[in-house]
């Protein structure tokens, strides 16, 4: 209602077919920035799913693109916050390669060997974690400290340590490969072992739609309470049929890949079941680095929208002097902001290594800037104070779209990047036009 | 005009009113506490300089509760600088702060807020790209038991507020960046005015706005006063500080050229103030005829 009021006249649309399109988007109360970027990755899939002769779009690349979208996006929805308070972290691929580094000594050498514990102990992956985690938020806390309260531009406190944490890496590792890792700890990897199945996948699709559900309901009945105006019912309806039919076809999906033969006959051979006539299909399932990372998006998701550290990183942007003078801690919210992005690096770094099921010298490369490429993408706004958690998950999944198709269709690694890096600006280019339109 | 000058007298407590027609000499009228007991705020002996340009140099000035003191000036007097020392945005090299006769110390906006010091910037200070309901709750946020920003809490108290301030406010969803200018000057006032502010420093708080807007901000002055506010308005405009203020100090270059009561002088006296730094009993008619050569 408000927002029709705010209308003026003048700018009334013409043609009935488009006010009627533009009212729908305003009683379902849409983003549309966020519409539009669904569409493009509509576009990008069903475009290679022609070029490919229809290979794109199957179950198991729709799989493989969701695990291996999962480490960028998970970095992403640390950095649109690290954007949004005005500030950039270029040390992310160098903080997670150290962290990998450092959580595979720990379950490959300081655990098994130099305690003389032995391998694959129960406890083993979680301490590694543990650690890993608490190595990145140290690190993100000694960045963001010289940031917030040193005065150093991020750009250069994060560039010294892409240096600093890349250099650590080489110094130590001296070329080597750390490996092989905890049996445990590979599962957050993903790959067919590392996949809840069909019945855990269901569940978690089950759940995730009545979280949907619930929080429509609660929401309405919030608005009710305070007698603000609601959406109407045959809104609130589609929203959440829509939302419950997503959900539940990405689970189908998931459950559709089954396990690669060769996995399924080792399966078979262990557990002693007979090879069937039509082969053995185990289903997949939601992957567990995806699990992880949707859990990310939700957390970081709830910090962002809904406490304190979330407003003020978005008021920082917005006006930071403002901020200061309406009484935000302005050095400790930018402080966290860089320790948060050490624990998110933390995670990206788990899910990688147990992937490999190594830790390499390089891992993490150029990783900076995939995640601020998903970030940007995503809709984050360099000039701060504008960005969202799912944007970038969807800009991370655009990313890994265009990467993953272009390898299908055999195009060369130097083109991709040439592909990639030209998507980038146009993207931002066509945000900033349409940004300019509608101010 | 006249009427909101009426209701103001008016509604002054009567142990900070000051006799109308008492030819007090503006030395006597700067000693607040020669009327009524503690003042609600002194800043005493106050300095702060840039480098080695000396901004507010020595500067003392007091507020009683339910008084308006007008701070006058020309630019780069120093008036702004000196009421950023009390809002907490720039500490003091030296000097002292008292609230209520107790020495405190105001180190971040923070410190000055939980005294009840609230600020009307004249930038407004406002966070451009959140609602109106989050820039007013900035730093103050209503949460639920589990810590969660009650988003419906502030907006409906928002709503209530802005029902006083400005009754035709109706963009509450939109970020503050997009509203006009007098919505957000009403953005930023509600901010100060819904904290139960003891004390609020408006910084030119008209500068930016319309005669009906302008007429809105004269009101709410009154009625603050009428609570037993104190309030600190700085201005270069010295016919709202006339219709508004019940003291009036004078800065020139960093210095406290005095206070005044507003009944014992006139425009042309604070004029010879602000320009030449003369008291009201010092200037002559040929200096008074000159500020208007």
């Amino acid at each position: 209602m408000t927002q029709a009021d705010a209308v003026p006249a003048g700018t009334a649309p013409r043609e009935p077919s488009r006010r009627s399109a533009r009212s729908l988007l305003q009683a379902l109360e849409v983003d549309t920035r966020m519409l539009g970027m669904i569409a493009a990755l509509a576009v990008i899939w069903v475009g290679f799913n022609i070029m490919s002769g229809g290979t794109f779009l199957t179950p198991r690349n729709l799989w493989n693109l969701s695990v291996q979208s999962s480490s960028i996006a998970i970095m992403a929805t640390g950095m649109v916050l690290i954007i949004v308070s005005r500030n950039i972290d270029l040390s992310v691929g160098a903080m997670l390669g150290f962290i990998g580094y450092t959580m595979a000594m720990v379950q490959a050498e300081w655990i098994p060997k130099t305690l003389g514990l032995g391998f694959d102990q129960p406890y083993t992956w979680i301490i590694a974690l543990l650690v890993g985690l608490a190595v990145g938020a140290l690190i993100g806390g000694i960045q963001g400290f010289i940031v917030a309260y040193g005065g150093v531009p991020s750009f250069i406190v994060t560039l010294g340590g892409l240096l600093v944490w890349r250099g650590l890496i080489f110094r130590y590792a001296q070329g080597q490969t750390i490996a092989p890792l905890d049996k445990i700890f590979q599962l957050l990897g993903g790959g067919p072992k590392g996949s809840i199945g069909a019945e855990l996948s269901w569940l978690v699709g089950i759940i995730a739609c009545a979280g949907i559900l619930y929080t429509l309901w609660a929401g309405r009945r919030r608005r009710r309470r305070y007698e603000f105006p609601v959406r109407p019912l045959w809104a609130e309806v589609v929203i959440g049929a829509v939302g419950c039919a997503v959900v539940l076809g990405a689970v189908a999906i998931a459950n559709a890949y089954s396990w690669p033969e060769a996995l399924a006959k080792a399966f078979a051979e262990e557990h002693g079941i007979p090879w069937p006539e039509g082969g053995l299909i185990i289903p997949t399932g939601i992957a567990i680095p995806v699990l992880i990372m949707l859990g990310v998006g939700l957390i970081v998701t709830y910090l962002a929208t809904r406490r304190r550290f979330g407003r003020y990183v978005f008021a920082i942007g917005g006006n930071p002097d403002a901020a200061e003078l309406g009484g935000v801690n302005v050095r400790r919210t930018i402080m966290t902001t860089f320790v948060l992005m050490g624990v998110l690096a933390a995670v990206s770094a788990a899910v990688q290594t147990a992937r490999l099921n190594a830790a390499v010298t390089n891992l993490g490369v150029q990783n900076e800037l995939d995640v601020i490429s998903a970030a940007v993408i995503g809709g984050t706004s360099f000039s701060g104070g504008i960005g969202t958690i799912p944007g970038a998950i969807l800009g991370a999944v655009v990313m890994q779209s265009l990467r993953s198709g272009m390898l299908l269709l055999n195009v060369d690694s130097p083109t991709q990047d040439i592909v990639v890096g030209c998507v980038l600006v146009a993207a931002v280019g066509f945000d900033a036009y349409m940004r300019r339109r509608s101010a | 005009m006249n009427g909101e000058e009426m209701m103001v007298d008016a509604t002054v407590p009567s142990g900070a009113s000051h006799p109308a027609g008492d030819p007090a000499p503006a030395s006597d009228a700067a000693s607040a506490t020669a009327r009524s007991g503690v003042p609600l705020v002194e800043l005493r002996d106050i300095y702060v300089s840039f480098g080695g340009v000396h901004a507010v140099d020595g500067v003392t000035v007091d507020l009683l509760p339910g008084e308006v003191v007008g701070l006058v000036g020309g630019n780069g007097a120093g008036k702004s600088t000196l009421i950023r020392v009390l809002s907490g945005a720039h500490p003091a090299d030296s000097g002292e702060i008292r609230i209520d006769g107790q020495r405190v110390s105001i180190g971040n906006p923070r410190d000055a807020k939980a005294l009840g010091i609230e600020t009307i910037y004249q930038t407004l200070a406002l966070a451009d790209n959140v609602d109106a309901a989050a820039n007013v709750f900035l730093g103050r946020e209503l949460r639920s038991r589990l810590g969660s920003l009650d988003d419906s809490a502030m907006e409906s108290a928002t709503r209530k507020v802005m029902g006083r301030l400005n009754p035709r406010f109706r963009n509450f969803k939109t970020s503050v960046k997009s509203l006009s200018g007098g919505q957000r000057q009403s953005v930023a006032i509600a901010r100060a005015v819904h904290f139960n502010a003891r004390i609020l420093i408006m910084d030119e708080p008209t500068a930016a706005l319309g005669p009906a807007e302008t007429a809105q901000v004269h009101e709410l002055v009154a009625q603050l006063k009428s609570e037993g506010i104190g309030v600190f308005l700085i201005s270069h405009d010295i016919h709202d500080v006339f219709d508004l203020a019940d003291r009036i100090s004078v800065m020139l270059q960093g210095k406290l050229v005095g206070t005044v009561n507003k009944n014992d002088v006139t425009k042309d006296e604070v004029l010879a103030m602000i320009i030449m730094g003369k008291q009201p009993g010092e200037v002559t008619q040929t200096e008074l005829a000159e500020l208007h050569g």
